[in-house]
């Protein structure tokens, strides 16, 4: 069986996310427009400038059109909520896009950085720095005993949350996941689905994330949950798979076979197709099934199908249809003709 | 009674407590207008009708000085609306996070300016403040002396001098 470095194998990315806000002013849905136009006017020097820890490239999101605002989402450098809000609102991205900081969405700031499999530390020290940094000239809300003060309660105190997403089409084939998320809910996890808070799984990923950011600081948060708990799913899932391959290996190998046929061979595809069949190809390159392509490419494309990515890629915006067609052409330009 | 504001006659009347303390405001129509307080006098008639026989909690309801947000928004929103409603709502508040955090009742780690050794001390001054407030409701008056002075000590900036310069 192949070895996979960062557990990517089960998970496709990991990340870690702050939440602050400007001491002294209202948060975000009490504010008026002045007032976040305000909150704009103070974190963009710390953020864009010179000051800045590390360069950022802002978008203006009030100005941005639908298609960029939907690339964006697409790439989960911003939330649903920010790309569909109204008002001054923005986000700054690190030139290598793991990096993105989201003005006005629930709170001020949420500084959030991704990394490919499971490296939450990596990307706790990435923004915890960042934070550091930008602290000092704006000045956060901080309450002696609540912490980093947050408009929503589940998110006081360290303002952290980390998250991975997993890839468990083994648990869901074997009806299992209903356990994992009773298990989740008892170690206080949420789990959500492939576009984040609100979403459904798309494509067998699940996006699981610490509810409790008070009480611990954020070491022991981060420990916990790379040490404890994503480990626990991890090997469950490796567990369902070996599970899957003792009992049925060639009901699998046809399964798999079938669905990477199909995106071989389709001349027109939805993004919910492609996503389960993707999903497929993805479980037969870790269980070493398709052995021709490699399981970067297959995680590449989770992306480039979405609608947003080939509206970009064709510079114009395209019908249901045309949607369709484009995404069946790359699926196929990067799979290999059937 | 009057306008805090003028000479007109109030019509809307709150009630805001923080930190204990108890301040009252009556505003004329005009005034509750410009301060965003909705005007009674207002209200749809069908809204007026739900409301007859109900006990009136307009006139006790908290309100946040910084924002106007009240505590009925809060725990309607699950939102605070600034960071002093933290403040604002005092067990309001504790209730909401205790809840939606597990129980925990208390911030762990780093804080302002970054320092691990801030936040150690942060913490152990709570934990002192706690100790502290249970040894005097327990009448143990030479322990409660004890905590006093090692949170004293605590509350001492370090000695930047050791180095003999």
């Amino acid at each position: 069986m192949p070895e996979f470095a960062h557990d990517e194998d089960v998970v496709l990315s990991s990340r870690a996310r702050i939440a602050r806000n400007i001491a002294g002013m209202p948060f975000v849905h009490v504010a008026s427009e002045d007032q976040r136009r305000e909150v704009i006017a103070r974190l963009l020097p710390p953020l864009t400038g010179t000051t800045s820890a590390e360069p950022t490239i802002w978008t203006d999101l009030e100005t941005a059109p639908k298609q960029r605002r939907r690339m964006l989402f697409e790439q989960h450098l911003i939330s649903r909520q920010l790309a569909d809000a109204k008002g001054p609102r923005g986000v700054a991205v690190a030139e290598d896009e793991a990096m993105s900081v989201m003005i006005n969405e629930e709170d001020h700031v949420r500084m959030h950085a991704i990394a490919p499999g499971l490296q939450p530390g990596l990307c706790f020290e990435r923004i915890r720095d960042f934070d550091v940094a930008i602290e000092p000239l704006v000045g956060w809300a901080f309450h002696e005993r609540w912490g980093y003060q947050s408009a929503c309660p589940t998110n006081t105190g360290t303002g952290i949350r980390f998250s991975a997403m997993l890839h468990l089409p083994a648990l869901r084939m074997t009806r299992e996941l209903e356990k994992v998320r009773q298990a989740a809910k008892d170690l206080h996890l949420a789990v959500r689905g492939y576009y984040g808070e609100g979403s459904e799984s798309s494509g067998n990923f699940y996006q699981v994330s610490n509810q409790i950011t008070l009480g611990c600081s954020e070491e022991e948060l981060l420990d916990r949950f790379v040490n404890t708990i994503v480990p626990g799913i991890i090997n469950y899932e490796r567990s369902a798979r070996q599970m899957l391959l003792r009992r049925d290996r060639i009901a699998i190998e046809d399964r798999i076979g079938r669905d990477l046929a199909v995106l071989r061979a389709a001349r027109l595809l939805k993004v919910d197709e492609a996503m389960r069949r993707l999903s497929s190809v993805r479980l037969g390159c870790c269980l070493d099934i398709v052995k021709v392509i490699p399981l970067q490419q297959i995680n590449n494309l989770f992306h480039e199908i979405q609608t947003g990515h080939l509206q970009t890629a064709a510079d114009s915006h395209l019908s249901p249809i045309q949607s369709q067609e484009a995404r069946a052409v790359l699926v196929r330009r990067r799979l290999g003709e059937g | 009674m009057k306008c805090d504001r003028c000479n007109k006659p109030a019509i809307v009347h709150q009630v805001i407590i923080k930190n204990g303390e108890h301040r009252e405001i009556h505003l004329c129509s005009t005034h509750a207008a410009e301060a965003g307080v909705p005007n009674p006098g207002q209200q749809p008639i069908n809204k007026l009708m739900t409301t007859i026989g109900q006990p009136s909690t307009r006139s006790a309801m908290p309100t946040c000085p910084g924002c106007g947000t009240t505590l009925t928004q809060v725990r309607k929103d699950a939102l605070f609306g600034c960071p002093e409603c933290y403040d604002t709502f005092g067990r309001g508040t504790a209730i909401m996070v205790e809840r939606s955090q597990s129980g925990a009742a208390h911030h762990v780690g780093r804080g302002p300016g970054g320092s691990e050794q801030e936040a150690a001390r942060r913490f152990e001054s709570r934990r002192l403040v706690e100790e502290l407030d249970q040894a005097v409701r327990a009448e143990q008056y030479e322990r409660a002396a004890e905590i006093k002075a090692k949170l004293a000590e605590l509350a001492e900036p370090p000695s930047s001098g050791e180095d003999g310069l």
